[in-house]
């Protein structure tokens, strides 16, 4: 066997485990019913679905003669974007109390989402507590 | 001399880093493109350096790179694992648990990282920071034993965070 055909079968494989990922990220956001665990499903299509399909891309690059890198530089920007995205998400849902509400922490008052500046607290009902500005 | 030598390069990683991405882009290796490269290194981080004044100084860079092949080890076992679990967990007996990570990193970017490797290793999205820093809130989309998740993400990423950021 020639090189050629093995980059050839090397990039199929690759290509076939990336979409593989892939569906199985999109069965999960499909499948889950709420907003906290339908959250790992897009982590998973980010990392190895995508870099199975960026590395299909490099070995064929590679095979037609002129090979490319800019695919490790997709990568690592997607690595590097991707966990703020999920993040503004969990955040998000954590604010609308779209999920449980989570444990408070140890050390400190509570999670930086849910801190809210004193003179913000006001109870809609109870037009008494809201704060007197001198 | 060092006080000289951080004023031109506030973050030395930074402007290497900037240097070798430069590189990857144009696709190809010269000289002149590698000069170009370290220019805009230097200028870029000189210039933004007003907004970032705090330099990390003791980083290790040997013990980064290993931390960053095994985390990329952990995150294909991890993309199976969940993939099993997507494919036969059913929804009503997905046990997803919020844990509470104490924290003993104090540095910013020490946190970031920890943070963005949680994340990316799927089963746990780090979901929030306590507001005086102490606490990481981390999210597990199915686990029997919390107490478990919260001991290897301890032992296994922020131990060695703590040496490579020390």
């Amino acid at each position: 066997m020639s090189v050629e055909i093995v980059t050839s079968y090397a990039t199929a494989l690759c290509l076939f485990i990336g979409s593989i990922f892939i569906l199985v990220g999109a069965i999960g956001l499909l499948k889950f019913n709420d907003p906290m665990t339908r959250l790992h499903a897009p982590t998973k299509v980010g990392t190895i679905g995508i870099g199975m399909l960026l590395l299909a891309s490099i070995l064929h690059s590679y095979s037609l003669g002129d090979s490319s890198m800019h695919e490790l530089l997709i990568m690592a920007f997607l690595f590097v974007t991707a966990p703020i995205s999920a993040n503004f998400i969990a955040k998000v849902s954590i604010h609308r109390r779209a999920c449980e509400t989570p444990p408070v922490p140890p050390r400190d008052d509570t999670w930086s989402t849910l801190s809210t500046p004193e003179e913000d607290k006001i109870i809609p009902d109870m037009p008494d507590t809201k704060p007197n500005k001198a | 001399m060092t006080r000289a030598f951080y004023w031109l390069l506030p973050h030395p990683f930074l402007t290497l880093l900037l240097a070798v991405v430069w590189i990857l882009l144009q696709n190809e290796f010269s000289a002149g493109m590698a000069v170009f490269g370290l220019i805009l290194g230097v200028i870029i981080p000189w210039g933004t350096s007003i907004w970032w004044p705090d330099t990390p100084k003791g980083f290790r860079v040997g013990k980064m790179a290993s931390y960053i092949v095994m985390v990329m080890w952990d995150i294909i076992v991890a993309n199976i694992q969940v993939a099993w679990i997507v494919l036969t967990v059913p929804n009503a007996k997905l046990k997803p648990a919020w844990i509470v990570v104490p924290l003993e990193l104090v540095q910013p970017e020490a946190i970031t990282v920890l943070a963005g490797t949680i994340t990316l290793t799927p089963g746990t999205v780090s979901a929030d920071l306590s507001d005086e820093g102490h606490s990481l809130l981390v999210h597990v989309l199915h686990t029997d034993d919390p107490e478990a998740e919260r001991e290897l993400i301890k032992t296994r990423y922020e131990a060695r965070l703590k040496e490579i950021f020390s």
